[in-house]
């Protein structure tokens, strides 16, 4: 399409906004910019470096960036393959296995982290065995955080390169097969460079969930700064008593959403 | 196309029409048949506090009461940031004075004991605080601000004990959960946390001249449009009727001064 006609659509599309609808919209912009604007306004701009060169935000910081790069490298490290299996191979259940994979999107995180507790906690059922083989204990573990963040970002690779996978154009695994390259070859050096958009995008978005998760992390890991106390967690605590650190810690999570968005903004509104 | 939006104009004017009569509803709560009361408590009073709004209910009939419980300290922070509260019940001096200037007089209504929290059976032998310094125990404690978690400071320090809690929960009800969920091995909260705590947890005595006795306060909130309703409540928590509730609930009685 050339760009004068993509402008006229545009013109005619912008022409026929129903009144009816343009009320709505705008509350609805209104409604979901507000609370940022209300951040923006109440930070503390000149007392913000010192607020977040604070020892106890240093250390939130740096425990979130930890878990949250620990929950996308597990992620990646099981959630590819899954992916890929539910992309290409046709096994009995694969829309059971996916409604389960997906599941943890729309659970609400702190009945996440009661899960996890009863599965993984010192007497839950895999937690029980895991203590006894192992003396391995996770809850109120940094490992305890990162599992609990795992488990409710992985979805959101699963699902956006699966996504990648079922739309790329398999002729090309076709023919490097044809020249005689090796399922694995294949795979390393056709299928994973032909889906590294979706890929990248899918491990945006689920570094993204992993730094702002805080139900499923508080309920499970529990809260010791340094130790499980991430940002967000630290974010709810200081607010009944710090708030402009808490406002700070706020603004640094709103930064790097807004980093994500403009990122993959190419890939969710590819004509913008 | 014309009738779709005739039929999304219905729609909009349904939910017009919806919203205006949920407003309508509040404002005849609000006259006549029942008031609403929303009283914020601090989290270890929830199971008495829920006895005492229905039998306030029961005798002042007009007057219905909800609710927030949460750790004081949080609770204190949404008062200051316009919550509409009626009255406020801390667990502590602390989170009542953060609002001073936004609730009329407090008034000391009860008081509470600290108790160390095991799993029921004691499996790790905990005796006293001073096990709870002991490497092999998992223990978790009420964050700092939390009234539970300072007073348990507070306990700890004058024994001279050094405890690494494995987390800092924030509220004392969190820290009866990972308790009774097997999770940690001790905790330290109110007596009556531990009494309603059920069967999965104990409780393990610490000594009066060890322990520190928690008061908790109560005011009617400045910006409340209920005044006489929430001075009632109130009263009525202050009063002997209010007073039995609390003792049958664990809690001991305002401390003589």
């Amino acid at each position: 399409m050339t760009g004068t006609a993509r402008r006229r659509r545009a013109a005619t599309a912008r022409a026929r906004a129903p009144i009816l609808f343009v009320v709505p919209a705008v509350l609805a912009v209104g409604f979901l910019a507000m609370p940022l604007l209300g951040l923006v306004e109440q930070t503390p701009w000149r007392h913000l470096a010192t607020a977040l060169a604070a020892p106890p935000v240093l250390v939130a910081l740096r425990l979130s960036l930890v878990c949250s790069l620990g929950a996308v490298a597990i992620s990646l490290l099981l959630g590819v393959p899954l992916a890929f299996l539910l992309a290409r191979v046709d096994f009995p259940g694969r829309n059971l296995v996916r409604a389960l994979t997906t599941l943890p999107m729309v659970l609400p995180p702190v009945v996440g982290g009661v899960a996890l507790l009863l599965a993984f906690g010192r007497r839950g059922l895999a937690g029980v065995w895991l203590d006894r083989a192992f003396g391995i204990t996770l809850p109120f573990t940094t490992a305890g955080a990162i599992l609990a963040e795992a488990f409710v970002a992985m979805p959101f690779l699963v699902i956006t390169t699966e996504a990648g996978l079922r739309a790329m154009d398999r002729r090309f695994e076709d023919a490097a097969a044809t020249l005689g390259a090796g399922r694995w070859t294949t795979i390393r050096r056709v299928t994973l460079p032909l889906i590294a958009p979706s890929l990248g995008a899918g491990a945006a978005l689920c570094w993204a969930r992993a730094l702002g998760e805080f139900g499923a992390t508080i309920t499970f890991a529990g809260n010791l700064p340094g130790t499980t106390q991430t940002m967000p967690l630290a974010v709810y605590l200081a607010l009944e008593n710090d708030l402009p650190a808490a406002i700070a810690l706020s603004l640094v999570l709103l930064a790097v959403s807004l980093a994500v968005l403009i990122v993959l903004r190419d890939r969710w509104f590819p004509t913008a | 196309m014309v009738r779709s939006r005739i039929r999304l104009a219905v729609v909009l004017l349904a939910l017009a029409l919806l919203a205006a009569g949920c407003g309508g509803n509040d404002d005849a709560s609000g006259a006549g048949s029942q008031t609403e009361i929303k009283v914020f408590a601090a989290a270890s009073l929830t199971a008495a506090f829920n006895k005492l709004g229905s039998d306030f209910t029961a005798a002042h009939p007009d007057t219905k009461v909800t609710f927030n419980f949460a750790g004081s300290q949080a609770l204190a922070t949404q008062v200051q940031q316009g919550a509409p509260a009626d009255a406020f019940a801390s667990a502590d001096t602390r989170s009542m004075d953060k609002v001073a200037s936004l609730v009329g007089a407090p008034r000391v209504f009860a008081s509470n004991l600290l108790q160390i929290i095991v799993s029921e059976g004691n499996p790790k032998g905990v005796k006293g605080l001073p096990d709870l310094a002991r490497g092999d125990l998992k223990v978790v404690l009420g964050a700092p601000d939390v009234p539970a978690g300072k007073y348990a400071e507070q306990a700890l320090d004058a024994q001279h004990l050094t405890v690494k809690p494995v987390s800092l929960e924030d509220n004392v009800k969190a820290v009866v959960t990972k308790v009774s969920l097997g999770e940690a091995d001790a905790g330290i909260v109110y007596v009556t946390d531990v009494s309603a705590g059920g069967d999965k947890v104990e409780g393990v005595d610490i000594p009066t001249d060890q322990n520190v006795r928690a008061t908790y306060p109560i005011a009617t909130v400045k910006a409340s449009t209920h005044q006489s309703q929430a001075q009632a409540f109130v009263d009525f928590v202050r009063g002997d009727q209010g007073q039995q509730v609390l003792e049958s609930y664990g809690f001991l009685p305002p401390p003589t001064s």
